[in-house]
């Protein structure tokens, strides 16, 4: 079997073998581990003699280091070491990078920058020394940049151009040229970033937190400058990423230098706050959107420029643009992402990069046009749905989006929408509905993953691939339990260990699609030797409760199996399929929401997302990925916003006490539709991404259902009461009337 | 956290006259010990010291210094004759943290500027004398009315704000014997001395909170805020009204979220006495409020947003 991905699957052998396995709801194997406490998490492993390490974060926002009084801190009790060392990292590695050179640590980027470890043998020690550890700097803090809006811009990738956006724009009927803004989130999962790293003569093992395991054991091997194979990675259970553990990180790293100084097993755990002022956060964003329409409400015009930041080092533009590249028509278009340089910690990608705010934007300002135009949003969105990718005149693959809006409006109830605003008042509460596409690009990533039949029948999946949370342990067992006729009970998923063959990682919503189709295709190996074995041709065989039949031929597997394993690696890698197609996940978002007519306070009523990503796997994680994606897009509409102080570029809101998530009270009833499709261009099991979309365009859908309560067009992110509280209507107005 | 000395105390009478820091639910201080900006030697648990009990005091309710917040919020006296104090308390932190939580605690608990939470800054509540960082820097949450240049922090909580509006008065134990302080009195503004949040001395020990008589009328406790729970109050308003004849009777008001205390303002009440309720005399009431209002830049906001909740109360309490 070819390992690129060149031609579209259609047998749809899923479809096909019948356990009723596939797509079931089932419960994730390792949710009983977790609530007991029997999963390990990365700092949770004992090893004998192992000495505690804590970071030391820069106090200044850029200079360099002048001298560390080691001295004094080793002197304290129970301290080890104070290492600054150039081979420690002062930046996370961005997602899949796959090298990490050497940074130094001594030059300082942006305040909080880890500058030192200090290791010492108990946790309470490593802390006071690290509080202790004096370090002089040679401060340049005065040069750095810190507002976002006074930066020199330089384009972070090529200008998409197609026609002339601003002749198209003089001759629309009706147009829009607006800018919005959307302040920065952080990427802080539950789990907060650790290590433990132990050497073994020259080979090392890392429990670490992280999302990619083959990439980073690359970077790991890369920074200390050993070879690879030198390195081993363990991350079987990892509490949430969420982009911020893409990439090696400098715990890992500072974890790995000091064990080998000190000969003994070093653990390394951010705190809460180090982990908001260290990892990857999602840039802010400015960005103008043109529309221009004809009479009929049918594009003529589409523009889209974004203006982000990013350290001056880092090549990372949050691609806002992405989707906006292949969702509406438009023949006159021009999409840019601008990138300035900024003294505030490093951008990277987190959950959905582009999209995320891209979407949020480019519906909103959808929505102001079919205000403009009168017509129903959806109605505008339908109009401007493309034949063929625009541009480059390829087809889509799949695309359930009208289907997304008809159904999951139906469900809704849409239809008994106010077209116009101040319309619907429920005691304080100016109430509205609006409603936005959802969209994400679809990527695979090359995978490989290994399966093996035990002589006794069970059978044993084993890949790198990391399940953060998303339900990994469950889909990957699912494919082999469907493929090879083996109740669930008897599959067993190991995951998260560079010995085991790479898997795709989890990123950009392509472990499912990815490390699922390498499974697949061993689960289709293991296929053709038994049938050899049966001597039927592979199509005719049937695998069902441990007997494989076919063409009147029947046998239990265990005797063709004769007593020995049958143990097969699956590969994949993208091919023409993903150059021959545009590829994404689509769907719609409805929101109802009320806005308090006094104080501006928005509170969303209900929501339901319908989405379509190709097969669904377990109906039940791609339902509670949809949600926690809508959740966080309430948040990122309503309250997420990381602050920055404005002299030094400083993380002010470094908890979850100050960075404010949405709570269980934010959060209403949420209702998932997920819709039937079939994607063989994405995979060979007709999947594609899901973990993202649901963070696609929510935070426009609840805009424009405040817009549509209150009047009130909000363009500011995330929209807090005092950006609404100048332009509300007079709350008294309504009540009198 | 730095180490320090622990001791229990099992009577009050142990912490009079003491040095240490006295623990409660520790909710507060043991966050501030482990960020490094409290640092006491010695730490004093007064959590066995029989201070937690409810009980009537005349027609009013003596409520002792550890009584839980829950436990507080959900005694049947508070939920029928004080229901703003309930309210209030329901409006803060989370379930959890309300277990824990003491009532002499909440009244302590400290700012959440941002600055004073951390040690690499300029705080002159925290090292007085060093500066202010929130100045110049994020002050979203910080006051409007009766700041000074030394420190701009607002008192975060939300108990305090109703039992200022109930006139309610703490009980303090001191080397000199025991005395009361209203609650109106007891937190103070800045004038210059940032480090000081309340009246309380070295070596006293809240015992009790006194509520007088229950007023009648409608009592509202309304706090805004961007997310709905787990939040602190941008602003907040606690009010007790009562109507008579179409006219307000009685009022009895204070605010959350604007100054270095909860605000009071005697002003505001006369202002509405025996008048019809109206957007116009809401407005009135708001200008009286807010006429020595100043923003610090970021908290602007609070300034019409003091003015649309006041508005919004006062329609609440009012209406048939
Ligand atoms: C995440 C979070 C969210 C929160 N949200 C809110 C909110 O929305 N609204 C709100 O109002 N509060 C909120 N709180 C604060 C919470 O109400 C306080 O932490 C709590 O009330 C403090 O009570 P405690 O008994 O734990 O005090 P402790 O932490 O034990 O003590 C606090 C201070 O009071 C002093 N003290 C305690 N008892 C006495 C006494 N008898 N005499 C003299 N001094 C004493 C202590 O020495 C200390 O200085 C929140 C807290 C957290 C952590
Ligand atoms: S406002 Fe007060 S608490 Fe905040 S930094 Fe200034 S002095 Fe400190």
């Amino acid at each position: 079997m070819l390992t690129t991905y060149d031609t579209p699957d259609q047998r749809n052998l899923l479809d096909r073998t019948g356990q009723g396995i596939i797509g079931a709801p089932l419960d994730r194997p390792d949710g009983p581990l977790k609530v007991a406490g029997q999963a390990p998490y990365a700092a949770e492993y004992d090893l004998v003699g192992c000495a505690e390490g804590v970071l030391v974060g820069a106090a200044i926002s850029k200079g360099s280091i002048a001298a560390i009084h080691r001295d004094e801190v080793l002197a304290m009790p129970g301290v080890l070491l104070v290492l600054s060392d150039k081979a420690m990292l002062r930046r996370p590695a961005q997602g899949g990078a796959a090298q990490a050179p050497a940074q130094d640590v001594r030059q300082i980027d942006y305040h909080g920058q880890p500058v030192a470890l200090v290791v010492a043998e108990t946790f309470e020690q490593a802390t006071a020394a690290a509080k202790a550890l004096r370090i002089d700097y040679d401060d340049q803090s005065g040069s750095g940049r810190f507002d976002p809006d006074a930066l020199d811009f330089a384009p972070g990738e090529e200008p998409t151009v197609l026609g002339d956006i601003d002749e198209a724009m003089s001759k629309a009927a009706h147009r829009v040229d607006e800018t919005y803004r959307t302040e920065g989130h952080a990427s802080a999962a539950m789990e907060p970033h650790a290590a433990i790293a132990q050497w073994d003569g020259d080979d090392l093992t890392l429990w670490g937190s992280l999302q990619m395991v083959a990439p980073n054991v690359k970077e790991l091997a890369d920074s200390l400058r050993i070879p690879d194979a030198r390195v081993r990675i363990v991350a079987p259970y990892v509490g949430g990423g969420f982009g911020s553990k893409l990439g090696i990180s400098h715990e890992g790293v500072a974890a790995a230098l000091a064990a080998l100084e000190l000969q003994r097993p070093v653990r390394v755990t951010l705190s809460r706050q180090q982990v908001f002022e260290t990892v990857n956060r999602r840039s802010e964003t400015r960005q103008r959107v043109r529309l221009g329409a004809d009479a009929g409400g049918r594009l003529l015009a589409l523009g889209h420029e974004a203006w982000i930041s990013n350290l001056p080092a880092e090549d990372f533009a949050e691609p806002v643009t992405q989707a906006t590249q292949f969702l509406y028509g438009g023949d006159n278009r021009y999409l840019a992402v601008l990138k300035g340089e900024i003294t505030r910690l490093t951008a990277g990608s987190v959950r959905a990069p582009g999209e995320a705010v891209g979407m949020q934007v480019l519906e909103s300002v959808m929505d102001e046009l079919a205000h403009k135009i009168g017509i129903d949003p959806i109605e505008l969105r339908k109009r401007n749905l493309p034949a063929r990718l625009p541009g480059q005149d390829l087809p889509y693959s799949s695309r359930k989006l009208f289907e997304a809006m008809d159904e999951g409006g139906a469900a809704f109830g849409w239809s008994k929408r106010k077209p116009k605003p101040c319309m619907t008042r429920d005691g304080e509460w100016w109430v509205g509905m609006g409603m936005a596409s959802a969209a994400r690009v679809n990527m695979m990533q090359p995978a490989s993953a290994q399966v093996r039949l035990e002589a006794d029948g069970r059978v044993i999946v084993e890949t790198d691939q990391t399940d953060i949370g998303t339900g990994s342990y469950a889909i990957l067992g699912q494919i082999a339990g469907e493929m090879l006729g083996c109740p669930m009970d008897r599959v067993e998923v190991r995951l998260g260990d560079s010995r085991f063959p790479a898997g795709a990682g989890s990123g950009g919503s392509w472990a499912a699609s990815s490390t699922g189709s390498a499974v697949f295709r061993a689960c289709e190996s293991i296929r053709i030797e038994l049938a050899g074995r049966l001597r039927i041709d592979s199509e005719a065989l049937e695998l069902s409760g441990g007997i494989a039949r076919g063409a009147g031929k029947e046998a239990p597997v265990t005797r063709l199996l004769a007593g020995a394993p049958l143990e097969r690696i699956g590969r994949i890698k993208p091919g023409k399929t993903a150059d021959n197609y545009a590829q994404a996940s689509y769907g719609a978002f409805f929101c109802e929401a009320g806005v308090n007519a006094f104080t501006g306070e928005v509170r969303v009523r209900r929501m339901l997302g319908a989405f379509g990503f190709g097969r669904v796997l377990n109906a039940k994680t791609a339902r509670s990925q949809c949600l926690g994606g809508m959740v966080w897009g309430i948040g990122g509409a309503l309250s997420e916003e990381l602050q920055f102080d404005p002299r030094d570029g400083r993380l002010m809101n470094h908890d979850l006490a100050e960075y404010h998530i949405p709570v269980n009270r934010d959060v209403p009833p949420i209702e998932v539709l997920l819709l039937e499709e079939r994607d063989a261009a994405a995979s060979p099991i007709q999947a594609k991404g899901a973990g993202e979309l649901g963070i696609c365009g929510t935070g426009g859908a609840i805009a424009n259902a405040i817009f549509n309560a209150c009047g009130v067009r909000p363009r500011h992110f995330p929209i807090t009461p005092d950006k609404l509280l100048a332009q509300l209507p007079d709350p008294f107005a309504e009540i009198a009337s | 956290m730095r180490a320090f000395d622990y001791a229990r105390a099992t009577e009050a009478a142990e912490a009079v006259g003491s040095d240490a820091r006295l623990l409660a639910g520790g909710t507060n201080l043991l966050d501030l010990m482990k960020l490094e900006v409290e640092t006491p030697a010695r730490v004093l648990d007064i959590n066995r010291t029989g201070l937690d009990r409810i009980e009537a005091d005349g027609e009013g309710l003596r409520i002792g210094a550890l009584v839980s917040n829950s436990a507080c919020a959900a005694d049947a006296r508070v939920r029928a004759d004080w229901p703003l104090l309930a309210q209030a308390i329901l409006a803060g932190a989370s379930p959890q943290l309300r277990n824990k939580a003491t009532m002499a605690g909440n009244l302590c608990q400290r700012t959440r500027c941002q600055y004073f939470m951390r040690t690499d800054t300029r705080c002159n509540k925290r090292e007085p004398g060093s500066g202010c960082d929130a100045l110049e820097g994020v002050n979203r949450n910080h006051a409007i009315l009766g700041a000074s240049e030394a420190c701009i922090a607002t008192y975060p909580g939300d108990m305090a704000v109703a039992l200022a509006a109930l006139d309610a008065w703490v009980e303090i134990d001191s080397p000199s014997g025991r005395r009361s302080v209203a609650l109106r009195e007891f937190h103070r503004l800045p004038n210059g001395i940032a480090h000081r949040d309340n009246v309380l001395e070295p070596g006293e020990i809240i015992t009790a909170i006194t509520l007088p008589a229950p007023v009648r009328g409608r009592q509202i406790y309304r706090k805004v805020r961007e997310r709905s729970s787990y939040a602190f109050a941008l602003v907040s308003v606690a009010l007790v009204l009562r109507m008579d004849a179409g006219r307000i009777a009685a009022a009895q008001l204070a605010f959350g979220g604007l100054a270095h205390k909860p605000w009071t303002d005697s002003r505001v009440a006369e202002a509405l006495l025996g008048q019809k309720p109206s957007p116009a005399l809401f407005d009135k009431a708001a200008d009286l409020l807010l006429s020595g209002a100043q923003g610090q830049g970021e908290n602007d906001f609070k300034i019409p947003l003091a003015r649309r909740t006041l508005a919004a109360v006062l329609h609440d309490a009012t209406k048939e």
